[in-house]
């Protein structure tokens, strides 16, 4: 067989196909990548091999393996399947259907059932076995998942991918109560269904916290991929089958993650012929999703009619008005849309969140001289063994982030140093080596010098950058005690003799040394524990591939410039992949699409946003707008992916193209815009419906199409020195969402119910109370206090999903405020 | 395609097996004169008596000996084959009177007319509940594939084959189709389309059961 040499490829022979793999490679992973079908239930890719189903055995090189954990080696050839293995197979299966309930009937499952096509890919048509069967009873686990044992198979997915994928852990096994097996099978029947029967017959799953309620996200990525129908959400469960629904590809319209799900449709009812979206859907082996994802889709503008006397008023208020004020959570297609309406009238544009970002964006392309970041974060989750997060709640902003957190330590053995104000329990135990430091507030610059100081190349650094590193280093004397091993000689008399001996001894000693200790005032700077150079050498031990994610908070900082241009120099200095993360859903295409200004006082028209005249997709405004799961178009996501998202619901109202066409610069429809989009800054010409929206067999995406990061002049890429800008307050809020939360679609949709209230700590609600009034400059709001039981700390978290508190101008330039507070 | 050719074929075989006989009905005549013969001979052969005298025997049977042949619809049905497929029937379960309906939808899945819709939820006893069930009669041809499929033998043709209405939504719903509660006792096991057949014992393979 020739030899592919070099870049790290290997060829093998699966089934009689040649395939070229990389090196290490999982022969069950090469296979789906060139086509090839070998049964597997348990494994799931981007997880680690859990070998319940034993399934996928194959021979290779005459060796009986599992495909699912056996890695690659050059010039193997893997026999799919023979005789025996058949035979296996066929009797795993026919373990599986053993009291299983046949009650596909009214099981959600029916129809896409892995047992159910198993059972008849194998073709399983007796029932050899028998075993007494346990009383096993279904249950509600949260808010959102209901378990019946009885159905199931325990392949463990739904542990593996809380585990592995998730990060909250918080399913294991626990004892089934059936009986033994048979000793006399063990000879009579085929090795692994044995094996797999022994196990399955021992264990059910059961939340790992040891009661009957599951201590999780609620993403419901167990639902996900439960093969069988052991595991479905409340709200689903019995409403419909799955082939009544039609799949609806999109782009979940909730974070800029901007996850590929498929929204499943049907009738509402016999009376209403109304489609309505019975549940969301992903391909799981490729993209995880979050609660908000999953659970947050009935968002549509429901009561939306044709309503020409206020189309009219808004084309009227649109030419009266001095600016527009919107959202990241439109399409890059109604961004455009606002951009021609400033370049003909004359608006100004106001966004928040797009601002802070785009900001930041433009102070980072003037250091770099490109426009975007160059990390990939799909990459990063395959390769990467070291990620730092700066400037993030990852668990709130951007719940994928999370995900590539926890699946570097536990796929790639990595290490993470997770930065910020607030501690997060979660996180911190995502895995051994993990290490939550909490900064102090506004201290990200010190933390982006470190990181300069530590991993930099000091040959790429400017001069200026290295002084003042060194500057900032001290050498300090330390003295520790070490233990060596001191040579004595004793004088030994023999005694049968009388002879003196003379004999060398090695004896433990304790000395105390001085050693010269090399220490940064950044750490201090930021507030880093005493522990943490100790902790920072030991989680670098044999890593190699180095990922920075920063967040929303360098965007919304004082001292946002010099951020910028710290990441810059990171990413040309350091080895470190960088990747930025836009603070909401399509916060990156509209901030390369639309020029936007400062805020400014007038008449102004607000898009799901505080405006004199309201366009509403939440059924609230003046004239009534399309909701994301109303409209098509395109959206920019943080892997710089342009992806489409479709149209699941209809929708009987105006939409901004309409506006557009009364003012004579629309066209016939949303998306004739998407092929108008910039190619200047990145974009491509392409028409809409030439943008696919799936994945290949071998996980790569294939979605929309990737954005050209773009050359520009460097302008300013020296940073400047730190500056401090602590904040000493009694008490410190931080704009951030509950978990589930993002927007006021999300608080729209039935199954998410994290309300807009102060979150806090366990031991700093003890202080607060149940109900506080929170004055923020005068405006007072009565909230709420919940507990968020995996926050620690004193900071306290607002929210602002509800447009009508208008907390962003409250919070300004800063995701971190002083204010003050009193019980109700 | 195949289909069709194959159908094509038996139609050629057929038509060369077919083998008529001609009457023989003698000869028609040609001329004025023997085919004015022929008539009168016919006409005074008093065959027309003859029939006559069929239908005034009939008449005399039906009206005094009670040998009446015609059945007086609407007073009057005739009995209809079990495997006339007319208005379905929802069938009870006949020891708990529960509806035997599972809401399985393979009724729905398998309609070719698509005229099947039903809604169904998670009820308080932790069960699938049919909610809702409707077959729109407008458009069903009463093709019996819906009974065939039914796992639970719930669905199934009924006789009713009397469906004009101004409105056929009037035994469209669940409530019209499924058997009286206090008509249990009268309800039939199905003996037609989709129903067990008498040997079904026979073709299966029994579970191994470790109780």
């Amino acid at each position: 067989m020739e030899e592919i040499e070099n870049n790290g490829l290997i060829s093998l022979t699966i089934d009689g196909k040649r395939c070229v793999a990389k090196e290490g490679e999982y022969i069950l992973n090469i296979a789906r990548a060139n086509g090839i079908f070998i049964p597997a239930i348990c494994y799931l890719t981007r997880c680690s091999p859990t070998l319940a189903c034993r399934l996928c055995l194959v021979e290779a090189d005459g060796k009986r393996v599992y495909a699912c954990n056996a890695k690659a080696k050059d010039g193997m050839n893997v026999v799919v399947s023979n005789e025996e293995i058949l035979e296996e197979r066929r009797a795993i299966m026919q373990v599986y259907d053993v009291n299983h309930p046949l009650q596909c009937g009214v099981c959600d499952k029916s129809g896409e059932c892995e047992l159910q096509n198993y059972t008849l890919e194998i073709g399983v048509d007796e029932q050899p076995y028998k075993i007494a069967d346990v009383k096993r009873e279904s249950s509600n686990w949260s808010s959102v998942l209901h378990y019946d044992p009885a159905l199931c198979i325990v392949c463990e997915r739904c542990i593996t991918v809380c585990k592995d994928m998730i990060g909250d852990s918080a399913l294991t096994t626990g004892p089934r109560g059936g009986k033994g097996l048979d000793k006399e099978l063990k000879d009579t029947m085929p090795k692994d269904a044995y094996a797999m029967w022994n196990k399955l017959q021992k264990s059910v799953i059961v939340p790992s916290n040891e009661t009957n309620q599951t201590n999780c996200s609620d993403c419901g990525e167990c639902i996900a991929v439960c093969p069988v129908g052991a595991l479905v959400s409340r709200d689903f469960m019995y409403t419909t089958n799955s082939w009544e629904l039609s799949k609806i590809p999109a782009t979940c319209a909730h974070c800029s993650s901007g996850c590929q799900i498929y929204y499943e449709t049907k009738p509402t009812g016999i009376a209403n012929r109304d489609e309505k979206i019975y549940r969301v859907t992903n391909e799981w082996n490729y993209v995880s999703l979050c609660g908000a994802g999953r659970f947050g889709y009935d968002f549509e503008n429901r009561t939306a009619s044709k309503d020409a006397n206020a189309l009219k008023k808004a084309v009227a208020a649109i030419k009266k008005a001095d600016a527009v004020r919107f959202n990241s959570i439109i399409t890059n297609e109604e961004a455009l849309m606002l951009q021609t309406l400033k370049e003909k009238f004359g608006l100004k544009l106001l966004n928040s969140d797009a601002k802070a970002f785009k900001d930041f964006m433009t102070y980072f392309s003037n250091a770099k001289g490109a426009t975007l970041w160059d990390g990939n974060i799909r990459t990063m989750m395959q390769e990467s063994d070291f990620i730092i997060s700066v400037g993030s709640a990852i668990r709130h902003d951007n719940p994928n982030v999370r995900y590539l957190f926890n699946n570097i330590q536990k796929l790639n053995k990595g290490a993470g140093l997770y930065f910020h104000p607030i501690g997060d329990k979660v996180i911190e135990n995502l895995g051994k080596n993990v290490a939550c430091i909490a900064n102090k507030i506004n201290s990200e610059e010190a933390v982006l010098y470190w990181i300069l100081d530590k991993f930099a190349d000091k040959e790429k650094l400017p001069a200026e950058v290295k002084d003042y590193l060194a500057s900032l280093s001290t050498v300090t004397k330390k003295t520790i005690t070490e233990t060596i091993m001191e040579d004595i000689i004793e004088t030994v008399i023999d005694e049968a003799t009388g002879e003196s001996k003379e004999v060398t001894k090695k004896v433990p000693k304790k000395v105390n040394k001085e050693i010269e200790v090399n220490t940064s005032k950044l750490l201090e700077m930021f507030g880093a524990p005493n522990d943490f150079a100790d902790t920072v050498e030991k989680f670098l031990a044999k890593k190699e591939n180095f990922s920075l994610v920063v967040g929303e908070d360098l965007y919304f900082h004082p001292r946002s410039k010099n951020l910028a241009i710290l990441v810059a120099l990171i990413e040309s200095a350091t080895p470190f992949n960088v990747a930025i993360i836009p603070p909401k859903t399509n916060s990156l295409g509209v901030s390369l699409i639309c020029d936007l200004d400062d805020e400014c006082s007038g008449y102004i028209v607000g898009y799901n946003e505080v405006g004199d005249f309201r366009l509403s997709a939440l059924g609230d405004g003046d004239l009534d707008m399309p909701a994301m799961n109303q409209q098509e178009g395109t959206l920019t996501n943080m892997h710089k992916r342009v992806v489409p998202t479709n149209a699941a619901l209809s929708y009987n109202g105006y939409t901004l193209n309409d506006i557009l066409n009364e003012l004579g610069i629309g066209k016939r429809l949303t998306i004739d815009w998407t092929k108008e989009l910039p190619v200047k800054k990145g974009f491509e010409a392409r028409e809409f419906d030439s943008l696919p929206n799936g994945y290949n067999n071998d996980g790569s995406e294939n979605r929309g199409y990737g954005l050209k990061s773009q050359r520009v002049k460097i302008v300013e890429s020296l940073p400047k020195e730190i500056s401090l800008n602590e904040m000493s307050a009694e008490l410190i809020a931080y704009r951030c969402n509950p978990q589930r939360q993002f927007n006021e679609f999300t608080a729209t949709a039935h199954q998410i119910f994290e309300p807009f209230a102060l979150y806090v700590s366990e031991e700093k609600a003890d202080e607060l109370g149940d109900r506080v009034v929170i004055d923020l400059e005068g405006t007072e709001f009565v909230l709420d206090v919940k507990i968020d039981n995996r926050m620690s700390g004193n900071i306290v978290k607002l929210p602002d999903f509800k447009h009508s508190f208008e907390i962003y101008k409250f919070f300004g330039q800063n995701r971190f405020k002083s204010i003050s507070i009193r019980k109700a | 395609m195949a289909h069709i050719e194959e159908h094509k074929e038996t139609h050629t075989v057929q038509k060369e097996k077919q083998n008529y006989v001609m009457l023989d009905l003698g000869k028609t005549p040609k001329f004025g004169m023997p085919a004015f013969i022929q008539v009168v001979k016919r006409s005074l052969s008093l065959e027309l008596l003859k029939g006559l005298g069929v239908t005034f025997r009939e008449m005399i049977n039906a009206l005094f000996k009670g040998k009446m042949h015609t059945t007086k619809y609407p007073f009057e049905k005739l009995p209809i084959s079990p495997r006339y497929r007319a208005i379905h029937e929802m069938l009870r379960l006949l020891e708990s009177g529960h509806y035997r309906c599972i809401g399985c939808g393979l009724c729905e899945k398998i309609c070719i007319s698509n005229c099947i819709a039903m809604e169904t939820r998670y009820d308080e006893n932790q069960r699938k509940e049919v909610s809702q069930y409707t077959i729109n009669f407008g458009r069903c041809i009463f093709c019996g594939y819906c009974a065939e499929v039914c796992p639970e033998l719930a669905i199934v043709h009924g006789g009713r084959y009397e469906n004009a209405s101004e409105q056929r939504a009037g035994f469209s719903l669940f409530e019209d189709m499924l058997t009286p509660i206090d008509k249990l006792k009268e309800q039939k096991e199905f003996a037609g389309f989709g129903s067990i057949s008498p040997n079904a014992d026979e073709n299966i393979k029994k579970t191994p059961l470790a109780y």
